[in-house]
């Protein structure tokens, strides 16, 4: 990953990260096929939702005949991060028009916003509407792309984690968060492995007793509330 | 190829609540100055969220006791970290890592 920031930089770097994409997406159409869901559905959930995990929990709701109401709730919970990401991202684009903050938000993902938070660290905090728009188009295009080709091969291929595919999300989260911790030079090394040591803790403890998406939420919050207090004991 | 009301209806409800979520932010930093406070406690975000994300995968969620690992996803994500602390390319450690699942998978391990 260098330092351009244009639309070609944008998908050559957003192009690591498609693997992701693919894996947990020909899953995601593999499970929608299972729950009877027809491919206009995928397709609706992919490109309309386009929310990874929510769209799991969505499938396996509509599948209980959940309410709706429980289905949206659901939807706001397990995307609430998403306030937290975008709130940070929003910073590197008040400079540019509100349609284009707009059109960079609603396309913004867990994946796309760690790769720009690694991007900035090379290019002393400047994003660019064209390298972040390349970044969140290709996402997405494979991302609905791959979960509709899942939901076709659904019913010939049974077993895709025998070849691994399904660790590819999480291999891209230890990718990502090592090179942030590496690279961020504002935080520093010492004070970063202290609040993901925090945070690890908090969500070890705290998944017995609350939803993993509100450890998650509860987790970030107070790594985040830690490493303030410790900046300032510095 | 057939979609239900109530199909219809989750859909566009969730893409709502989802495109008000990601999107709104965006609107409310470009227009009000941000606090100090806030901005501090943002710049901690991204290697929070990420770290969460990974702990995501490498626990197991069992409720109302501790926690416990996912075996199979610790040991594939080691060379994966190792991958990454050597070439310093996500690229690598991604493919390392599946690599190393899959390896896992056809032994049966974890």
């Amino acid at each position: 990953m260098g330092p351009s920031l244009t639309f070609r930089a944008g998908v050559h770097d957003v192009l690591p990260t498609v693997f992701g994409y693919i894996g947990v997406g020909l899953a995601f159409g593999i499970v929608a096929h299972t729950s009877h869901l027809s491919l206009l559905v995928v397709a609706g959930l992919s490109f309309i939702v386009y929310a990874g995990s929510a769209q799991f929990i969505i499938t396996s709701m509509l599948l209980l005949h959940d309410p709706l109401s429980a289905i949206f709730i659901s939807t706001f919970l397990v995307n609430s991060r998403m306030i937290l990401m975008s709130t940070s991202l929003a910073q590197y684009f008040r400079h540019e028009s509100l349609t284009r903050n707009l059109l960079i938000g609603s396309l913004v993902t867990d994946e796309t916003f760690a790769l720009a938070m690694n991007k900035q660290n090379k290019t002393n905090g400047k994003l660019s509407f064209a390298w972040q728009s390349a970044a969140n188009v290709v996402a997405y295009l494979v991302w609905g792309i791959a979960t509709i080709v899942g939901a076709v091969l659904g019913g010939l291929i049974t077993n895709p984690e025998r070849f691994g595919f399904d660790f590819a999300l999480t291999a891209m989260f230890i990718g990502l968060v090592y090179l942030q911790l590496i690279s961020d030079r504002h935080l520093g090394l010492s004070l970063q492995l202290m609040v993901m040591l925090f945070v690890a803790l908090v969500y070890y403890f705290m998944i017995g007793i609350m939803s993993q998406n509100f450890a998650l939420l509860v987790a970030t919050v107070t790594g985040c509330l830690f490493g303030m207090e410790m900046k300032k004991c510095r | 190829m057939s979609m239900s009301l109530t199909e219809l209806w989750t859909i566009l409800g969730c893409g709502l609540v989802t495109i008000i979520s990601r999107a709104l932010p965006f609107a409310f930093v470009k227009s009000l100055t941000m606090p100090a406070w806030l901005i501090n406690f943002l710049s901690f975000v991204p290697i929070t969220i990420m770290t969460a994300l990974c702990c995501q995968s490498l626990f197991i969620a069992n409720p109302g006791h501790l926690a416990t690992l996912n075996v199979a996803n610790c040991l594939a994500a080691i060379p994966a970290t190792i991958a990454g602390v050597l070439t310093k390319s996500l690229l690598m450690v991604v493919v390392v890592g599946i690599m190393a699942m899959a390896v896992l998978r056809y032994f049966s391990i974890g």
